[in-house]
């Protein structure tokens, strides 16, 4: 079950406040970091450098805070949803099935417009998390990592589909790009679907209490004059879309969903109206952290900010199955 | 005999076991009690060498477990655990032939068929010799780790909480059963029991532990008395005598 | 069971045959040696992957582990990274190829032991955390990997290369030399101690009650395993779930717990898939590559039928 840490009422303000400062740290050197001798104030002085900023800098900046954002939330919705801690779209086959479905668009439809793309991957995404919850009912609840285990295996067929099909229509690459997210793309003009991803998040927000309930379950929730189902179905349309949005944009980043909450309710517990905030806030951060550190690290090449999260992201994984205090009698 | 000198055990920071020091003398059935966390499963994991040594000296027959190759002292007691889950697909009879690997190393002769043979008949397990233990109820299942405990053919038998999980009807069957190990078979055995009153029904010795402590050692019938049962268990115990047999009232 | 092995072995025949003789065109001796040379990767491969899960499985007491699902391949593609990153790419490809493998093998033997041995020796009731850790770390060691190629050489765009597949076709012939006579020798090994494997199947109390030395075993079995995985990784790159597959199929047409039946069946299986699907998909097929993703795919549905099952029994 959950831990409940009793709340710290003088430190409840502290977070939301060293967070943001930490954000708006990160935002300014996010700016200032780059191939080119940029300074943050150029950003309001017309001529090259401003240009850079606005086209280049502040959409990347701005995309990975969404995408970190967007994706931590989808995985705070799939944990109460499903009622486990471990589940998040990289570990329920939800990314490898918006990629499927990316894919079936370029092959079979390849001239189709953006729109029918994002409808078509969001469509396969939800499609294949809806069965990935099916699957899970038939798991004994006094397992709760089977449910990630079988979500990564699940996860992995159809991503070896994926590829298969890839590999024997010359694919490979974009495969590869939407499973590897990175932000060196970004530019103004090219990443404006991210604020599709984070408007949805935003919508998790209003639709948090009836997740926490939808989460009891089907019984209990009937009980309390909830409809079950509706409330499923828009959650499970949430992450669908804020996973095909990122995917679509800039590749997937596994893991955020999964780290990022765990994290916020180590400290904050689990009630998910009042942590959302600070997940969507540290979301943002780690992201903008990771890419900022790949841009960094093997100055003036970049690696991508998804590999840094896979690294640091599996590395708060791993912490967090240790350091589970195991309930045993 | 068994000889338990000095053990001291922590896990972590917590102490377990604090400086216990016991003899069981061979024969008979000894029944390991107390409350839990006593440290009754510790002891007996220490015995058994489950859980290595910290400090202290356990000894079979002055066979030290720590200088004596697990070999060697796998021919001189045999464990009996909660049944652990076996995954695989063993027949009754094999199962009850591993109690032989100690002797045979996988190399098994004659000799050691026909002591599976009156392993089998002892436990009433020849009918089912050949069903595969995961199609056999609990019950069933106990009786087929006990015949292989048997079949090791050792002097000491040691056996931690087996009524855990068994009906009435097993439950009072293995105690028949390990008495009859011990008197008609020589055998030593030493059950941790959480019932009492199942030690004192069928126990000759009863060694109480409490708070990582020896709180009492002594014979049966000197041990059931409300006096005794109340100090270790920290509540009231009314013991009565029901055709015979003292009955510790704990429940009332 | 005689029937069994000869049905097996009789596939095992055909499997060699098809892929020896299917499609062969041109000058006999050439081709002699050059399939025969692959033929004797592709059968070290299927030994040690078999060989290696049907123990690995024993030693962890359950049937839906394999070594490589808990990030043993991922370990050695990225010491392989890490030494070029170390090294440099020039003196990593100076180093004589042998010593190379040594070096891998001793550096992954004691990195897997110390990661490995001391999950397992605490007792498996904690199944599936353990599961999970060792994905996670396969993902984790995954990254890293990906990390150092592109510190390396950041201009390279790494496409999803061999490094998650295995290609059975594009097998690494040179090192057949140092690989044949190590994965002889594991497998004797792994023989000898058929009996011992035995009693290690029924648990860390049970084999310590039976007087078994368990710590000792238990090493010595993740040694073998090791140098196997390690083995067959370096011929022909991470094999997923290819060793869950042959296991399960095995387990299934040789109902016996006993390690020798076992090892045999699960050698003849391993051989049959790998060395008669190659002859399929590559000869008959023309599909090179696909054979890796095909086994990946199905082992996976068996990796996710068996959680399933295990868990409604």
């Amino acid at each position: 079950m959950r831990p409940h840490p009793a709340p710290l009422h003088r430190t409840s303000a502290l977070w939301p406040i060293v967070l943001s400062v930490l954000l708006t740290g990160l935002i300014v050197g996010s700016l200032v970091t780059g191939a080119a001798n940029v300074s943050a104030l150029d950003l309001f002085r017309r001529g090259e450098s401003g240009d850079i900023l606005l086209v280049s800098r502040l959409p990347r900046t701005l995309a990975t805070i969404l995408t970190g954002a967007s994706l931590a939330v989808a995985g705070v919705i799939m944990q109460t949803l499903v009622r486990n801690r471990f589940v998040e779209p990289a570990t329920t086959g939800t990314g490898q099935c918006a990629s499927l479905g990316l894919l079936a668009t370029l092959i079979l439809v390849p001239g189709a417009p953006l729109l029918a793309k994002m409808a078509i991957s969001s469509a396969a995404a939800f499609a294949g998390t809806a069965i990935f919850l099916v699957l899970v009912r038939r798991l004994p609840p006094t397992q709760p990592l089977l449910v990630p285990l079988t979500g990564i295996v699940y996860g992995g067929i159809v991503g070896s589909i994926s590829i298969f099909i890839a590999y024997e229509n010359d694919l490979l690459q974009n495969i590869s790009v939407w499973m590897n997210g990175e932000f060196s793309g970004v530019l103004q003009g090219r990443y404006e679907l991210l604020w599709a991803s984070g408007a949805a998040a935003l919508a998790a927000y209003f639709y948090a209490d009836q997740f926490t309930v939808a989460g009891f379950g089907k019984d209990t929730a009937h009980g309390l004059g909830l409809s079950y189902r509706s409330v499923m179905i828009a959650g499970l349309g949430i992450v669908a879309l804020i996973t095909s949005f990122t995917i679509l944009t800039v590749g997937m980043l596994p893991f955020v969903g999964l780290v990022v909450p765990n994290i916020i309710s180590r400290f904050r517990g689990d009630n998910t109206k009042e942590t959302l905030p600070l997940v969507a806030i540290l979301g943002g951060i780690l992201v903008l952290a990771s890419d900022l550190i790949g841009r960094l690290i093997r100055y003036p090449y970049e690696i991508p900010a998804g590999t840094i999260f896979g690294v640091l992201g599996t590395v708060v994984f791993l912490w967090l199955l240790f350091a589970r205090p195991t309930r045993r009698g | 005999m068994i000889g338990i000198e000095n053990v001291t055990f922590h896990h972590g920071k917590s102490p377990i076991l604090k400086d216990v020091s016991l003899t069981i003398k061979k024969g008979g059935i000894t029944a390991l009690i107390g409350p839990n966390g006593a440290g009754k499963s510790t002891l007996f994991a220490l015995m058994s060498r489950l859980l290595p040594l910290q400090s202290g000296k356990i000894s079979f027959d002055a066979m030290d477990i720590r200088q004596t190759a697990s070999r060697e002292l796998a021919k001189k007691l045999a464990i009996l655990r909660q049944d652990t889950h076996v995954a695989s697909r063993i027949t009754v009879q094999d199962m009850v032939g591993f109690g032989r690997f100690p002797h045979h190393q996988g190399r098994a002769t004659r000799v050691d068929h026909d002591k599976v043979s009156a392993a089998l008949e002892v436990f009433d397990l020849t009918a089912i010799a050949e069903r595969f233990i995961d199609e056999l109820s609990g019950g069933q299942r106990q009786r087929v780790l006990v015949a292989m405990a048997y079949a090791q053919d050792t002097e000491y038998l040691l056996l931690d909480e087996p009524l855990n999980n068994l009906d009435m009807h097993f439950a009072r069957n293995l105690m028949h059963q390990l008495r009859d190990l011990a008197d008609n078979h020589g055998k030593t055995v030493v059950v941790v029991l959480h019932e009492i009153n199942y030690a004192a029904a069928h126990a000759d010795t009863i060694i109480a532990l409490k708070n990582g402590k020896v709180a009492s050692h002594s014979k049966t019938d000197e041990f059931m008395t409300e006096e005794t049962l109340s100090r270790i268990y920290d509540m009231r115990v009314k013991v009565r005598t029901v055709d015979g047999l003292k009955v510790a009232l704990h429940h009332v | 069971m005689v029937r069994t092995f000869c049905i097996l072995g009789l596939c095992t025949v055909l499997s060699i045959t098809a892929f020896m003789v299917l499609g062969a065109r041109g000058n006999w001796d050439f081709i002699l040696v050059f399939r025969g040379t692959k033929l004797l990767a592709l059968v070290i491969v299927a030994t040690a992957i078999a060989v290696a899960t049907i123990l690995f499985q024993t030693l962890t007491s359950n049937r839906i582990l394999t070594p490589s699902i808990m990030g043993f391949d991922a370990l050695y593609v990225l010491f392989q990274t890490a030494l070029i990153f170390t090294l440099g790419g020039f003196g990593f490809s100076s180093l004589a190829p042998e010593l190379k493998f040594a070096l891998e093998l001793c550096l992954l033997s004691a990195a897997s032991l110390m990661l490995f041995g001391s999950l397992i020796g605490q007792g498996m009731h904690d199944l599936f955390r353990m599961l999970l850790v060792g994905v996670v770390f396969g993902v984790l060691f995954q990254s890293l990997t990906v990390l150092l190629q592109r510190m390396i050489d950041p201009n390279e765009f790494s496409v999803l290369q061999g490094s998650l597949f295995a290609s059975f076709n594009k097998v690494d012939t040179t090192l057949i030399a140092l690989a044949t006579p190590l994965v002889l020798a594991c497998c004797a090994l792994a023989w000898h101690k058929r009996n011992v494997w035995d009693v290690m199947a029924l648990g860390r109390e049970q084999a310590i009650s039976l007087g078994l030395n368990y710590k000792r075993e238990l090493l010595i079995g993740l040694a073998l395993v090791t140098a196997l995985i390690a083995t067959s990784t370096a011929l022909v790159g991470p094999v997923a779930f290819f060793g869950l597959l042959v296991s399960a199929i095995s387990y299934e047409v040789t109902k016996t717990h006993h390690h020798g039946p076992i090892f045999l069946s699960s050698i003849l299986i391993s051989i049959i898939v790998l060395v008669g699907g190659q002859a399929i998909f590559e000869r008959a097929l023309g599909l090179g590559a696909t054979l890796s993703i095909v086994v990946e795919f199905l082992g996976g549905l068996v990796f996710l039928f068996l959680i399933l099952r295990r868990v409604r029994v």
